[in-house]
């Protein structure tokens, strides 16, 4: 019985031996055949000698527009899609971890030689190794739409988001609008998702995740306009630079845990996560999906939770603001670290709450405060606070 | 887009028909049909039988002895609670009698289930609020429990420790002292358990008047046990008719005036310290002396019958044994508490809302293998 860090180490080995053989024996084979049909060598040598040797695959790469300070490589790795897929699975890892931690358990533990570190790449082998179950009667296209849909959708929040003033996809004016405006048609792929599934448990699901669109979307919304009275600008980048003497938190607290418990039923998290409440409905919207599949919605999910973390940073954290001996980006995660923290830390200690317990709360409550929240914001920038 | 695999039935209106187990994660082996119009249950039609293994047959065709190890098999996690009254109503028609000290120890091991069943019970009640927390914390406290019973009865869970005439074997020499600390750090877990859910106002918010159940409807549904506590009828057979040697040790019946989940819940959490302070009592009373009345070759029954109850984890169980005097008896019924629960539980479930179906569906402690026997 091999451990999972020996499996890993194999496939390691046959990797290593397989970049050593190549160029000794298949290269010389493609050279060969090349040159006797007689193509024009030069690009066909650039692309061969390339795969062996980094520097000139970089050049090749910077040549063919993909270099470090390329938009393919600012939307495909850092900081777009890859870098936040890392987040992604390294903020699952870490939840286990804590959520263990909590209840007197140790969590993963033997997939890696520190504290079960190698459990998201063991998590993905086994969620491709499983079979990609589509029900008969699902309606196949959306069904297998759902899942691009939904990581699709949590990789365009990011665009607009930056991570410093150096460090980001693309500027707009209306950088805060624009994730708000992706936000709301989360909703919608999860009912997508829920009807294509055709199935009961499913459907209930879908219907409770736009009931809970009802309640959480408008205090939402309402919760950062103070902080857009107190700068008057919606680009990301000037809200973090007002925020270089007080950080928002202080003058906008109320807003601040509006904004935190919109989080938390945005994400479909405990006290909120009604579309999948397990022992209600089986898994709520995702019950059919399996494999991949599964895994691909997970990590939109996740996703979503990282752009929405850094955007709690950003707005109320003073995002990469501090003092100057170390870079600002290490700021900025560090601040993330602790609000994807506090973001996991409700599930240890809280139950579920009911529907209408929630758009209770959504409307009766959270509503109410973000408009007197609004009237601080008004007074706070009158007096000149900011 | 189609409908085809949503098999919505015609009920008129918008009425849905979810069928709810017996593969489900929020019930137990055995299925629901619950119709549900908007998020309100409507009807609720429960579907007993998935486990059934006709526990009361088979124990006419093995004797006396052979029987415990199966009629256990119901309600594994409550095993001493469910054997202890087959145990005593065979020992009326065999006509033998446990001495005191084995009578202590059946007292002792019928309460440590009692607190292992509660244990799984409020495990699973987290859960089904969503709490994993709650679940963890009970499941891993059980556990030290679980040990206690094990050094006496020497098997996790299906302990077959009680028989006729006694119980199987001693217990261990430094029971008393491993049991009192176990008891002393439960007293303390006890706490922390109601800081982290019992006095959770989201916790309080979704068990709180709902299903509420009326000392009236208690009484014409039959319900026994901690449900009928909870709305505030204190019946506990152990003080209306104490068996074993329930009638020298002094404990409190904790009771609720309520009726609804939260007050079973909270009547269950009262009730694991009232186990511990009866195990306690039972510590200071026992004396050494023999722990089984021998009987010589197969135990043959008196041809006539003979009926015992006493109160198990989940309320009162029933015991009615005919003999014929051959060596295996001619007729064994029982008559559990839980399946009196599912005809409450059905009770209750029409006009809540499905959200609450978990709440109100593991407040009343419903086991369905123990119903389907």
């Amino acid at each position: 019985m091999e451990t999972f860090e020996e499996f890993v180490k194999r496939i390691l080995i046959i990797l290593f031996w397989f970049i050593l053989i190549s160029p000794l024996i298949i290269f010389p084979i493609l050279f060969l055949v090349v040159g006797f049909l007689g193509i024009d060598v030069t690009i066909v040598n650039e692309i061969l000698t390339a795969t062996i040797d980094p520097i000139k695959a970089y050049k090749l790469a910077e040549r063919y527009g993909l270099g470090f300070n390329s938009t393919f490589f600012k939307i495909a790795a850092f900081p777009g899609f890859t870098f936040a897929a890392l987040v992604a699975t390294l903020t699952i890892l870490y939840e286990r971890k804590l959520m263990a931690k909590a209840q007197l358990r140790v969590g993963p533990l033997y997939a890696g030689r520190f504290e079960g570190i190698l459990q998201p790449i063991a998590d993905l082998f086994k969620l491709l190794g499983k079979e990609l179950v589509v029900p008969e009667k699902a309606d196949k296209m959306f069904f297998w739409a759902a899942p691009i849909l939904s990581i699709g959708l949590a990789a365009s929040l990011l665009a607009v988001i930056p991570l410093s003033p150096t460090i980001y996809i693309a500027r707009s004016e209306f950088s805060l609008l624009i994730p708000f405006a992706i936000i709301g048609f989360s909703p919608l792929v999860v009912l997508i998702a829920a009807w294509a599934s055709s199935n009961k448990f499913a459907f209930i699901g879908g219907l409770r995740a736009l009931h809970q669109l009802a309640a959480y979307e408008i205090p939402m919304l309402l919760s950062i306009l103070g902080i857009v009275i107190l700068t008057g600008s919606f680009d990301l980048m000037k809200i973090v630079e007002a925020q270089k003497d007080m950080w928002f938190i202080f003058p906008q607290f109320l807003a601040a845990i509006i904004f935190y418990i919109t989080i938390l039923s945005e994400l479909e998290r405990i006290p909120f996560d009604l579309p999948e409440a397990e022992t209600e409905i089986v898994s709520g919207w995702l019950t059919e999906y399996t494999g991949m599949h599964f895994g691909l919605l997970q990590l939109g999910v996740y996703m979503k939770f990282y752009a929405l973390a850094l955007l709690f940073t950003l707005l109320f954290l003073g995002g990469w603001n501090g003092p100057a001996f170390l870079p600002p980006i290490v700021w900025l995660l560090g601040k993330l670290f602790f609000v994807i923290t506090i973001i996991i830390f409700p599930r240890a200690v809280l139950p579920r709450l009911r529907m209408d317990q929630l758009i209770r709360i959504g409307w009766a409550w959270l509503i109410a405060l973000s408009f007197i929240n609004l009237f601080i914001a008004v007074i706070e920038s009158s007096l000149g606070v900011i | 887009m189609k409908n085809a695999g949503m098999n919505i039935e015609d009920k008129g209106g918008d009425q849905l028909v979810l069928h709810v187990g017996p593969q489900h994660p929020g019930s137990g082996h055995f299925r629901i049909i619950v119709t549900v119009d908007g998020d309100y249950i409507v009807g609720a039609k429960p579907d007993p039988g998935y486990v059934h293994r006709g526990a009361e047959k088979m124990a006419e065709y093995r004797d006396y002895i052979q029987n415990i190890p199966h009629l256990e098999r119901p309600v594994i996690i409550d095993a001493t609670g469910v054997t202890l009254p087959y145990v005593l109503t065979a020992e009326k028609i065999i006509d033998v009698e446990a001495p005191e000290r084995a009578q202590y120890i059946r007292m002792i091991m019928a309460e440590l289930n009692r607190i292992i069943s509660h244990l799984y019970w409020l495990g699973i009640y987290g859960i089904f609020l969503g709490h994993s927390t709650m679940f963890m914390w009970p499941m891993g406290d059980r556990e030290l429990f679980i040990d206690l019973a094990e050094s006496i009865g020497g098997t996790r869970v299906t302990f077959s420790y009680v028989v006729p005439g006694g119980v199987r074997n001693d217990m261990p020499t430094n029971f008393k002292e491993r049991a009192l600390k176990t008891f002393d750090y439960f007293e303390r877990r006890i706490e922390e358990y109601k800081k982290i859910f019992f006095n959770n106002p989201i916790m309080t918010a979704r068990t709180e008047s709902v299903g509420i159940l009326s000392p009236a409807d208690a009484i014409k549904l039959g319900i026994t046990g901690s449900n009928l506590r909870a709305v505030g009828i204190d019946s506990d057979t152990r003080k209306d008719e104490p068996y074993c040697l329930y009638d020298r040790v002094d404990f409190e019946i904790p009771t609720r005036k309520e009726g609804d989940s939260y007050a079973r819940c909270i009547v269950r959490l009262e009730e694991l310290q009232q186990s511990m302070n009866i195990m306690k009592q039972v510590l200071d009373l026992i004396e050494p002396g023999p722990i089984k009345q021998v009987i010589g070759g197969v135990m043959r029954g008196e041809p006539g019958e003979a009926f015992v109850r006493t109160e198990a984890a989940r309320g009162t169980m029933f015991y009615h044994i005919v003999s014929d005097g051959e060596k295996n008896p001619y007729r064994v019924k029982i008559s559990v508490p839980s399946f009196r629960n599912l005809i409450g539980m059905t009770h209750l479930l029409v006009g809540s809302k499905l959200a609450d179906m978990p709440a109100i569906y593991w407040s009343l402690d419903y086991w369905p293998v123990e119903a389907d026997r």
